[in-house]
This record gives C-alpha cells, structure tokens and sequence, in this order.
C-alpha cells in the first residue's frame, strides 16, 4: 500500500496561484464578477448615475427588504425546502404592527419617551408575530410532514387574506419615529470634513475586521496545514477588498447632507454577519446542510430532523417578519399590496447566487450578492427608464442566464465563472454516479417534507 | 507480457490511457488488451483507477477529457457519451445499479429503448420480449413486479438482462457480486459463463478474489493508475495469492489479525427485543431476539439477504428502523433507554451502515466535514464548531485509516468506494463508541485494506469496546469474530464460537427455523 496518497498532476503555478486568489469561494465570485460586470455597464450607460451617492443610498434602503428576505431564504432551501408565503406574512405582520402603533398612546410620558415606547413595542410585537407565524407553518412542514411548497402556498392565501381582514383592505400609516428602520440614517456629530462622520468610522470598522479576518484565516490555514497561499495572494487580495470597502464608504459619506450609510443597510450588514457565521461555524448550520445533503444519512448521524425543519420555517417567518417592518418603515405606511411577488424575487437572489434546487447547497453571501444583482439590474433599468414590462423580461432571462451557466460550468467539472474562464480545453466531467447533478434536476422544492416522516418503501434495509 | 504469440483475436485494446482529475492522476498510460469471447478481470486496491478506466472505456468520461487511444473491434473509436458505446454494443453496469426502484421490471429494461408501435409504446410486445430476456439470466419473476420489491441480486440480473436488450458485445461489470450473498454471487458467475459461450465478452472488476480466480482467463492488475502485468489464470497457474501480490506489490501475510487480548464481562445485552416492519402491520421483521456482547469481544451475526439483521441493528439503534414492539438493552448491566439516534450516539453506540451512499454519507460534504458530522459537540464550544479542530481530527483519521485522498477538503463523491467506506468508519470511530455496529463494513473493499479492517475491529475489541460484525461472507465471519449468531427470518437460530462454528453448521443454521438450545 502506498503511503503517499497524492498523484498530482504538474500544473503551470500561475494559473494555480491565482485560483487560490479565489480559492474558498468557488461559485461566489463567478457571480460577485457578473455583479461587477453590471454596475460597471450602468455605470457607463447611465451616465455615472448608478454611483451616485444618492442613488447608491437609495438602492439600498429600496432592496433592503428583499436581501434580508434572502437570507432566510437560503436557509430554507439548503434544508431542501420552499417559503413561497414571505410576502403574504411581511405584509401581515406589516399591518398588525401599522394597526398596534397606531392604538397605542401613553398620555402620561413626555413626548420622546412615549414614541420610543411605541416604536419598541411595534417591533417586538412584530417579531413575536413572525415568530407565531413561523411556528405554525414550521409545525406542519417539520411534524405533520406537509410539503413546505404546499405549507407556504396556503400560507401565502392565509396571510394576504388576513392582511386585508386586519387592515380593512386599506393603508394605516406609520408613525414617525418607525421610519427610522426603513429610511434612516445615523445621525451625523463632531466636526464637518464634508463627508458623513458616522459613515466613515463604519467603513474604518469594516477595514479592521477585513484585515482581522484575513489574519486570522492565515493563522487557521497554517495550524491546519493546509498548503498557504503565498503572502502576494493574500496581500492582493486584501487590496482589491479594501479598494472596495474603502471606495463604498466614500460614496455613501458624500451623499446629501444628514445622510450616511442607511440604518436599513446596518440592520441587513448585521443580519449576514450572524447569519452567515450560523451556516458556517455552527452545529445548527451543520445540520440544516446535513438535512439537506442526505436527511437520511443525517437522521442516522443523531441529526434531529424535525427540528432543523422547524428551525428554518419559523425562523424564515421570523425574517420576513423584520422585511415586512423595514418595509412599512420606508413607505410609511402599511398596505393591503405590500409584499407581492417577495418571494419570487428572494427564491431569484438566492438561485442565482448558486444554491442548489435539490437542497444541500447555498450560501449567505452568495444570496446576498444575487440579491444585489437583481437590486442594480432593477435600479440601472429604471434609470434608464426602462418601463416595467421589458424589466420583467430582462430579470426573468438573467435568473434563467445564471443558473444556465451554473449548471453548464459545473457539468464541466468547473464551480465557477472563473473556472470556466481559466479552462484551457474540454474540462472534465463529473458524472460519477455520487456527483449530484445539482441543479439539473427537476424543480421538485418540496422534497423532503412529506418523505422524512415515512421512510419510503425502495429505502428499507435488505439484510 | 501481453500477448505470448498466439494471435487470438482482440476485441478491445486500450492504449496509454491517461485520465487527470484536478489534483489527482487517476489514470497514467494505462494499457489494456481483451480477447473476443474472454472473461478478463481488472483487480486493485481501491482507488487504484478501475471504475475510472472503465468509464473511459464506456464514454462516460467523453473522448477528448482523457489521453490515448481505444480500439474496438479493429477501430479507433471516440465515444462522446454512453449512447454511443452502447450503439457499438458496449455497456457498462456500474457499481451502483441505475434501476428506478418504483417502475416495474419490463420498464425498467426498456427505459429509454421503447419497443413502440406508429410512435407508441408497445407493452405487450415489451412485454414478451421482457419474459424472453428474463429468461435469458434465468429469472422467472413476473416482469411487471416493481424493481424495489426484487433483492439486490435480482436486479443485477436485470441489469444483464437490459444490456443483453441492447445487444452487448462487450459486458463490462464494475464490482456486481459486492452487495450479492453468496448463492446470487454464484448464479451470476454461472450466467457470465453462459453468456461467454455464446461469444459474449465481459470485463469484470471485483474484490472477491477467489471469484475472479473461478472465472476469469485473464487479469490485469492495476495499482496507483498505472497498470502493473496481466495474468492468464491457466498459464500462470494464477491463485489468490498471487493476485494479492500484483495488487499490493508484496505477499500479505496473515489476512486476519490474531485475536489479542481478553474478552471481559457482559458489556452490552439485548433482550426479548421485537420490531414490526414499518408498513405492514402484521409482518414482524425481528422476533424475540436477544443476545449480548462482552467487552473485548467480536460478536458476528449471519443470516441471509433479508433474514434481518440489518433490521436488528437499525432498531437498536435508536429504533431507526420499523416499529418497536418490545424489548430491552442493557449496558453495563444496567438498562438504558434508546428511543432515537442521539440516545444511542450518547449511550456510546455507533451503527455503520451497510448502505453508505444513500444511508452513511452526506455526498455534497467533503471529507473533514463527514467525519466528524455524527458527533460535532465532541469539537464544538457551546454550539460552535471548532474548524481547526475539525481538520485536526479528520486528518488523524486520514492517517491512521489510510484514506486515498490529497487532503482531507476533497469531497467525499470524489472518493473511491472503499475510501469511502473508510470515511464512514472514521466517522463512526470519531464518536468514540463502546458499542460500535459494523454492517457489512467491507462491502467492496480490497484485500488489503479489508485486512487493515480487519485490524482496526480487532484493535477497538483490544481496547475494551464491544464489536458487533455483520457479514454475508461466512471466511471473515469466522476469520474475525469470537462468536456468531445465526439469524433466519428475524430470530436468533444460534451460537456458537468462531472456534467451533464452520461454514456448514452456519448455513444450516442460517436456513431453517429449527432452534437449537443455545449453549453458555
Ligand atoms: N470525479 C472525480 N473527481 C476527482 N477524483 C476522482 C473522481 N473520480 C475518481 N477520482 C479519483 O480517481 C482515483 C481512481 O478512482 P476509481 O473510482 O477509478 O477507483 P477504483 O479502482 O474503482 O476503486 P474502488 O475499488 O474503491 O471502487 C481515486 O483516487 C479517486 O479519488
Ligand atoms: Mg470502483
């Protein structure tokens, strides 16, 4: 028996070193290049436009909701399942909280006090509802074993209808105080350099955690023996992020006066940090990959099943809840057409940042960069003043467009964009029998559900 | 070394084959040269590259994504796909079958070759032709049953008999008598030499030697991608042995390690335990079963395909399988109460499953991440996974199990089968069991490293733990256990010590209900 394990092929080191420029992320940075790609193209079509600080600001205070939405939503179908209600309950909840702040007055308490009060307790109400919201649909996906396709799209009836039954079928505004989560900025202090004060000590914050995290994975690579890259890759790459993180911040501190980075965008900032630090460093993230991988295999590695399915449903809710909020914040007001066709722009965002139909494959970041993708296509179009139908049109190619090269590139054998760049000629295939054809096959979304609680018959042991 | 002269003709020669995966040679200028109407068998250790040579043979792997030559019958062929070979009579039946488990039989041999009539399907026509092949491979079972309800080894035969509809030339089986007991494993033997008298040649890969030497007129062996020699069974006077030789590149000496240490006190009991079938309400699939297992000790269990014994294990474990009835487990003399896989995983019981793709292994997962996935608290603070403990633990089992991999991120579908049996293990090893299950633990693994098996079961009996080893072959049944249960239609027939027990009483033992008073 040999002891060494390894046959590797020689391979010119450039083309080596530079994949390691991107190793880690695969399929992330094919996406994050054809994000690039179409800022860089409105860039220029508009005029400069889609930079502009203010436009920049308003992206992101307009799609804030969506992306938070796509956060839960790759959760939910890493775990092999759907959210089609997200939508219907965001506008619920929406409503509810309109309705609750709108009944509550504390006529003893000086002013400040008594809207902090009521903002606080809209926003708490609203979670517990999502929370409520989110137990009920989880409860039938994860313990009466109903497809979650199925599950959601009664929720999605369910909690349109009761938007409506609560609001009457009409708006209810917003207090003033609340439109601080949807539309707010940090407020600016200390001495005027004509930039946004509190905006540039959050891209300073942002810039020591990238140099951090970079160190730190360094020191991990090395303890784990993992072969380094070298220093230059490293370094070039922390260039081309703290160009980036640096530029950003610069635009949004030079937007209109009292503007900074948008609260919306902090709330959603946090969200992916935790978010994405759940997926990859917990056992909870663990298992909804496991569930989602082979929920059989995971059921015998002492994987709760039912409660990985209930965590994602209700949590799901739970976001969509704080979507729905964001949202009513920004528009002021809550009505009975908030949140249609939410989910289908949260299931685009996280498809086209690379999660796997058939479960088991997805990413926070890669969502959100998806999400971003159809936020700049949506905003450069309407710059342009393409009207709504031809908008349509062109998002429904794009999702089509991305999962197409997805699945092409990885039945080459390649997992990205760049890997499709880089290939000299015919790749390999990988259709050993083990590989998951992810993606190609047919959209079943509610697989999972209805299968975990009866063992199918053809998966009985034989021995 | 090839050919001595004598010019029988060549069906297939296979020039300086060269296949790269990213990071790995699987495949360097491999050669490989096949006689018309010869059984020819390919032998390595796992990983050694011979599913990968075969799927380049087959086109599953496409012309241009490999280097050299292939020449078919006389021809320079470029397969593109799978199609293509098998338009030139070339099909391959691969290590997992690739039958849909809920269409019938009939459906199943014409999926995707149709007997259709004015653009529709024919079913009667499909249906007679189904009864013909059938026959053919010597099976007699209605062709509309379901394939889910045929065994394993039925549904080989069906394989055959799909590509016999195609009309093959060139047969070429990877690992076929892997999940076959023994009798199947014969008949399949028994049919390939059938279909070799009718000018039918097969390429066969297997693990179980001493099958490769009953049936086959030649064999190359493979080791580290490249092909080492080719052996004519009769010239050379070829036995196991001297196969073993050509794969590991020296003699092994003792295929099962000596039983050190003592067998202590009762470690682990069973009693009475009943499970029901899942679905059918009235099928019991274990009845009254008990039995223990004492520290230090290898206990095996045989029985037939479907006699139970996975059902037996899968509802200790965690009642993961059917309906529990009754029964009790004791552990260390005291009862202890399992009713689901994390009980089990805590009360220090690991089950290692028979089936790993579809039950061991999370596919999508690389290899650090599944060794580790049946007990993340054990590297985890609070509920955060530590990755580099994480890597720390999955390399030392890298090492101590030889796993064939580069490094431990590759993922676990890029694996050989017998690497990825490994995987399996360590995972299970990794939740440090007192109590560990073994389901056919070498189930497609190569000689070698099933003795490295061998060694490690030995070494954790050594070490105080409780073995239990279930087999469907009777020689490491015997080989490697202290004592053997015989399990036939869900209940324990009997016991005996591996000293006293031989392949004859445990076949009897194994087929009939007849109880003998269990000794001790
Ligand atoms: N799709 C793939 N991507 C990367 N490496 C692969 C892939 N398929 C196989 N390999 C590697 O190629 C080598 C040969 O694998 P192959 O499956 O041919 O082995 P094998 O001889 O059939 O082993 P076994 O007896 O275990 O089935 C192994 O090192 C394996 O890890
Ligand atoms: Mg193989």
């Amino acid at each position: 028996m040999s002891e060494t394990a390894t046959r590797a092929p020689e391979k010119s080191g450039g083309i080596r070193e530079l994949r390691k420029l991107f190793a880690g992320g695969g399929r992330q940075y094919g996406i994050l290049g054809a994000l690039v790609f179409i800022i860089v193209f409105f860039q220029i079509f508009t005029d400069g436009k889609t930079l502009d600080p203010i436009n920049l600001i308003n992206l992101i205070n307009g799609n804030a909701y969506v992306l938070v939405l796509a956060i839960g939503m790759v959760m939910v179908i890493v775990a092999g399942h759907i959210d089609l209600s997200v939508g219907s309950v965001a506008a619920f909840v929406g409503i509810v909280v309109a309705q609750v702040m709108k009944g509550l007055s504390f006529p003893g308490l000086p002013e400040g006090m008594s809207s902090f009060l009521t903002v606080f307790i809209g926003i708490i109400v609203g979670l517990i509802i999502g929370a409520l919201v989110g137990a009920w649909q989880g409860w039938w996906v994860a313990y009466v074993g109903v497809p979650a396709f199925i599950v959601t799209l009664a929720g999605m009836l369910l909690f349109r209808g009761a938007n409506q039954f609560v609001g009457n079928s009409t708006s209810i505004p917003v207090p003033q105080e609340f439109k601080f989560i949807g539309g707010g900025f940090l407020n600016d202090f200390g001495p005027d350099f004509g930039f946004s004060n509190p905006t540039l000590i959050l891209g300073a914050l942002v810039v020591v955690a990238v140099i951090w995290q970079e160190r730190r994975s360094r020191v991990a690579q090395r303890k784990m023996g993992a072969d380094i890259a070298p220093l230059w890759v490293s370094i070039v790459r922390l260039v081309v992020v703290l160009a980036v993180v640096v530029g950003a911040t610069l635009l949004f501190a030079t937007g209109r006066v009292g503007t900074s980075f948008p609260i919306a965008g902090i709330i959603l900032g946090v969200l992916v940090l935790g978010y994405s630090f759940l997926t990859n460093n917990t056992t909870i993230g663990r298992h909804i990959f496991a569930v989602g991988g082979n929920w059989r295999a995971a059921e015998l590695s002492g994987v709760n099943i039912r409660k990985v399915n209930f965590f994602v449903m209700a949590n799901m809710s739970v976001i969509a809840a704080l979507a729905g909020m964001i949202w009513i914040a920004r528009s002021a007001a809550s009505g009975p057409g908030d949140g249609v066709g939410w989910e289908l722009d949260a299931i685009s965002a996280v498809f086209i940042g690379g999660a796997a139909v058939s479960g088991g494959i997805g990413t926070v970041a890669g969502s959100i960069i998806g999400g971003l993708v159809i936020a700049v296509l949506n905003n450069g179009l309407q710059l342009l003043s393409v009207g709504a139908d031809r908008v349509q049109m062109i998002k429904g190619l794009v999702l089509l467009i991305a999962v197409g090269v997805d699945v092409y590139s990885k039945r080459q054998g390649r997992p990205s964009i760049i890997g499709l760049l880089t290939r000299k000629r015919g790749g390999e295939l990988d259709v050993s029998p083990g590989a998951k054809p992810a993606g190609t096959q047919t959209p079943t979304p509610s697989a999972g559900g209805a299968e975990e609680t009866v063992r199918p018959p053809d998966q009985q042991p034989r021995g | 070394m090839e050919l001595e002269g004598n010019s029988e003709p060549t069906i297939l020669e296979m020039r300086s084959i060269t296949k790269e995966f990213p990071g790995v040679k699987a495949l360097d200028e491999v050669s490989l040269t096949v006689k018309v109407g010869e059984i020819h068998a390919i032998c390595g250790e796992n990983g050694a590259g011979k599913s990968t040579l075969m799927k380049v043979l087959s086109g599953v792997y496409p012309f241009g994504t490999y280097a050299g030559d292939i020449v078919y019958q006389g021809k320079t062929v470029k397969f593109r796909d799978i199609k293509q070979s098998e338009a030139d009579g070339i099909v391959i039946i691969h290590q997992e079958l690739a039958l849909i488990p809920l269409l019938s039989i009939t459906e199943n041999l014409f999926l995707g070759n149709e007997p259709t009539k004015r653009g529709v399907i024919d079913w009667v026509s499909a249906q007679k032709m189904a009864r013909d092949l059938l026959a053919r491979v010597g099976l007699s079972d209605d062709p509309d049953t379901l394939i889910k309800d045929i065994g394993v080894g039925k549904q080989q035969l069906v394989e055959i008999a799909k590509a016999l509809h195609k009309s093959v030339k060139l047969l070429i089986l990877d690992e076929p008598t892997a999940a076959l007991n023994e009798s199947d494993s014969q008949h399949l033997l028994d049919l390939l030499r059938g279909l070799k008298g009718r000018g039918i040649t097969s390429i066969i890969i297997s693990h179980k030697l001493n099958e490769i030497e009953a049936i086959a007129d030649e064999i190359t062996i493979i080791r580290d991608g490249k092909a080492i020699e080719t052996l004519n069974v009769r010239d050379d006077g070829v036995d196991e042995d001297r196969i073993i030789r050509g794969m590991v590149g020296r003699t092994l000496e003792n295929r099962f390690p000596p039983r050190i240490g003592d067998v202590g006190e009762v470690l682990f009991e069973v009693k009475n335990w009943n499970v029901r079938h899942p679905l059918v309400a009235d099928r019991m699939v274990v009845k009254n079963s008990s039995f223990t297992v004492r520290r230090g000790e290898v206990v095996g269990f045989a029985g037939l395909m479907g006699a139970g014994r996975t059902e037996l294990a899968m509802s200790i474990f965690g009642r993961s399988y059917g309906v529990f009835q009754s029964g009790a487990l004791f552990k260390d003399g005291k009862e202890i109460k399992v009713t689901n896989v994390q009980d089990a995983i805590d009360n220090g019981i690991a089950y290692v499953s028979e089936d790993r793709k579809a039950l061991g292994l999370n596919l999508l997962d690389d290899i650090k991440r599944s060794v580790v996935s049946a007990k993340l608290s054990k590297i985890s603070k609070g509920s955060v996974v530590d990755k580099v403990e994480e890597y720390q633990a999955s390399e030392r089992y890298r090492k101590s199990l030889r796993i064939k991999t580069p490094t431990v991120y590759e993922g676990v579908n890029k694996l050989s089968g017998g690497n990825q049996q490994k995987v399996v293990l360590a995972k299970w090893m990794f939740t440090d069991p007192d109590i560990l299950i073994l389901d056919e633990p070498t189930r497609g693994i190569d000689v070698g490293a099933k003795t490295e098996i061998y060694g490690i079961i030995r070494d954790l009996a050594a070490q105080g733990k409780g073995v239990i080893m279930i087999s469907s072959e009777l020689p490491e049944l015997l080989g490697v256990s202290d004592r053997i249960y015989t399990i036939f239609e869900g209940a324990i027939t009997n016991e005996m010590s591996a000293d006293e027990a031989d392949p004859e009483t445990l076949m009897k033992s194994m087929t009939s209900t007849e109880k003998r008073a269990p000794k001790l």
